[in-house]
């Protein structure tokens, strides 16, 4: 059912098609923690709690929050390095099998074998850590066509002209320059650039970026977040982008989806996020982001005590401890159903 | 080089920190890297100053040439450096082992890095206080380390905690309370929240902030983070490749830069308020400082170099207490200096 040689038809396949390339339902991962390494696990740490999520073609979702949210989390189970405990996510593929040539839902828990190779083909991840994501022995020509080995795409010359053209893609040129050294003979911003190789030379529908400018300079941080503006433009990929810093988020996001401790708080296309919060978590963690004017004076965010992660959390908002809004009504009453307040805008939240 | 003062926003105190010409190199095997050239600024107490610009521009290099914890390769070829009126750049290893921490800390940005692992917090805050003479007795070192962890916003009790049960914003606290230890005149922090959520950060900030208002210390910030340095800096001085490009007070050098590698650093730098005005990038890599471009060091990435730049370093254009080494800097009121065609 496969056809792995489909290297000059992977760009048509990208263009057609209608309809959310990612469904997710009901997403729930809880990690167990336990008191000692040989015990039964005590309790589980919910760090995705209950997500439901679109992404459509080419869509670039910002999933953000402080450490320990989840959102890393969602990532990783969305590219199946992770599987769920519950719930239910559901990738559109280019059905080769499929006599009409629609693509076809599918659910990635089903996958096996030659699937989950087509799978991985459609699904890539960037890192963080352009320092840490990459083996040091290897050199860029090895790194950046490591997928098309795996997925068997193209013979030896078909791979180097394909790394060669990707290269010059992402900036790295001349890409003869850049194909036989190794990564610690680049600058970070060099080698990000390299990471997004590696996930982009098989053309992948949907990419998942992990903090991806987090660990960059100022100036490299920039070209790397215009260089992924651009990909998305021109090969219609789909984003999900983990970050915590909502001005990355502003520049490099359709929508942006709020979470706090494995729950997604508020859901908004971003301009209208960044106007209107409406969660009391949003409205906190917005105010917090330094603001590059000496001029603005900015309030201290209106939010209560620490993050902790809490085991086996009660059933309640998961707010609650450090909401300044909170009340009985919240205290008494499960986690709030997500509404939607205004078109598109959705919030998780009692008072908003 | 010509000798550069940083405006002092307060001309009736002293400044504690004056640092004049500043120039030091690293010897590798491909020759002489010619870290910083020139940099020279002026801090009084309660003032802060943020040193800003990309990875590789000196600015780490000024702070630990302040600590006196240069590298053995690295060899200071001029300026001074006066700390409440005496040159530490001629201070003995003995002599800077006190004045490192008593008269100037540094919070250092990788927190983790900073904290033994195999040693309990409080104690090593307490190694620290004792060693400079600050406290002859254990209790009263104690004592001390717990009013430190008050004033950072740690609970006293984390005292006898390991590293590893601290978490990330618990651990900058340990670090700050550790550098407040033994009352310095000037802190230094390099990147002091970068590894840090934006609530913790906000927090830490403005402790910080009180601190040193409390402390009346000066502060250098070392960051890339403009945003950071736009909120909780006075003055800042804006380095590139070894040299301070631009200088005066926070409110002038940011919303009205005089040099294009300023307005450059502005203007990819994405804000959460405002318009959403697109960003763009600044092409190119900082120049390799072993062989440093001739002229304006930033001359192969300015879009308004002329020929002037590749050839002359450039002069000072000044506006008030703010100045920019620049041939063409970005106010047309400013009078071309002498010998520009």
């Amino acid at each position: 059912m496969l056809n792995d040689d489909r290297v000059s038809q992977a760009m048509p396949e990208l263009a057609g098609g209608t309809g959310p390339i990612i469904e997710v339902e009901g997403l729930i991962k809880r990690f167990p923690v336990s008191k000692n390494l040989f015990r039964k696990p005590t309790g589980f740490i919910h760090a995705v709690d209950d997500v439901s999520l679109t992404l459509a073609r080419g869509e670039s979702l910002g999933v953000v929050g402080e450490s320990g949210c989840g959102k890393t989390t969602i990532g990783k189970l969305l590219v199946k390095l992770l599987d769920p405990d519950e719930g239910r996510i559901r990738v559109r593929f280019p059905a080769s099998s499929n006599v009409d040539g629609d693509d076809i839902l599918v659910d990635t828990a089903s996958l096996k074998g030659t699937e989950m190779r087509e799978f991985r083909r459609h699904a890539q991840m960037i890192f963080q850590d352009p320092y840490e994501s990459m083996n040091p022995r290897r050199t860029i020509y090895d790194i950046v066509s490591e997928p098309l080995a795996v997925q068997k795409i193209g013979s030896v010359m078909d791979r180097v002209e394909r790394v060669s053209e990707t290269l010059t893609s992402v900036g790295l040129t001349p890409a003869a320059d850049f194909l036989f050294r190794h990564p610690h003979e680049l600058s970070g911003g060099q080698r990000q650039r390299v990471a997004i190789a590696r996930a982009l030379v098989i053309r992948p529908r949907f990419v998942v970026a992990d903090e991806p400018t987090s660990m960059l300079d100022v100036s490299s941080r920039t070209g790397i977040m215009l260089l992924m503006q651009q990909l998305a433009r021109d090969l219609g990929i789909a984003y999900l982008y983990v970050t915590h810093d909502l001005a990355v988020a502003r520049y490099m996001c359709d929508r942006i989806a709020v979470m706090y401790l494995g729950k997604v708080v508020e859901l908004a296309e971003t301009e209208e996020l960044l106007r209107n919060p409406l969660h009391p978590y949003t409205k906190a963690l917005l105010s917090a982001v330094p603001v590059p004017d000496p001029g603005h004076r900015r309030e201290p965010p209106n939010i209560r005590g620490d993050l902790t992660l809490t085991v086996n959390p009660p059933d309640r908002c998961r707010f609650y401890d450090r909401c300044p809004i909170a009340n009985d009504h919240c205290r008494d009453n499960p986690h709030p159903e997500t509404k939607e307040s205004a078109p598109r805008h959705f919030v998780a939240c009692y008072e908003a | 080089m010509t000798d550069s003062n940083v405006a002092n926003g307060n001309m009736t105190s002293m400044p504690v920190l004056q640092v004049s010409d500043l120039s030091l190199t690293y010897q590798i095997r491909q020759g002489e890297v010619k870290a910083v050239q020139g940099v020279g600024f002026e801090l009084a107490r309660g003032q802060s100053l943020g040193l800003v610009g990309e990875s590789g521009c000196g600015k780490s290099s000024v702070a630990n040439c302040l600590m006196g914890l240069l590298p053995d390769n690295a060899r200071v070829t001029g300026g001074r450096v006066l700390l409440g009126g005496e040159d530490i750049l001629s201070l003995s290893e003995e002599d800077l082992r006190k004045y490192r921490w008593r008269r100037i800390a540094m919070v250092f940005q990788a927190a983790m890095n900073v904290l033994d692992p195999v040693y309990r917090v409080g104690q090593q805050i307490i190694e620290a206080i004792e060693a400079h003479g600050m406290e002859t007795t254990d209790s009263k070192a104690r004592q001390r380390v717990a009013d430190l962890f008050r004033k950072v916003g740690l609970d006293p009790q984390l005292m006898d905690r390991y590293p590893h049960e601290f978490s990330g914003g618990m651990r900058q606290r340990a670090v700050i309370a550790m550098a407040l230890s033994c009352e310095p005149d000037v802190i230094i922090a390099d990147e002091p929240t970068t590894a840090l959520d934006v609530i913790v950060q906000d927090r830490i900030l403005r402790e910080f902030k009180s601190i040193q208002m409390e402390n009346d210390m000066a502060v250098i910030y070392i960051s890339h983070d403009i945003a950071v340095v736009a909120e909780v800096t006075d003055l800042v001085a804006v380095m590139y490749a070894g040299h301070i490009v631009e200088s005066g007070s926070t409110a002038d050098v940011l919303t009205a830069p005089l040099h294009p590698y300023t307005a450059a650093l502005m203007s990819s730098f994405p804000s959460v308020r405002g318009e959403r005005r697109p960003l763009a990038a600044l092409e190119g890599e900082p120049p390799n400082l072993v062989d440093p471009p001739g002229g304006c060091p930033f001359h192969p990435r300015c879009p308004a170099a002329t020929d002037v730049c590749r050839t002359e370093p450039p002069p000072r254009a000044v506006r008030g207490d703010h100045w920019a080494a620049c041939w063409h800097p970005l106010d047309e009121t400013i009078t071309p200096p002498a010998g520009m065609s």
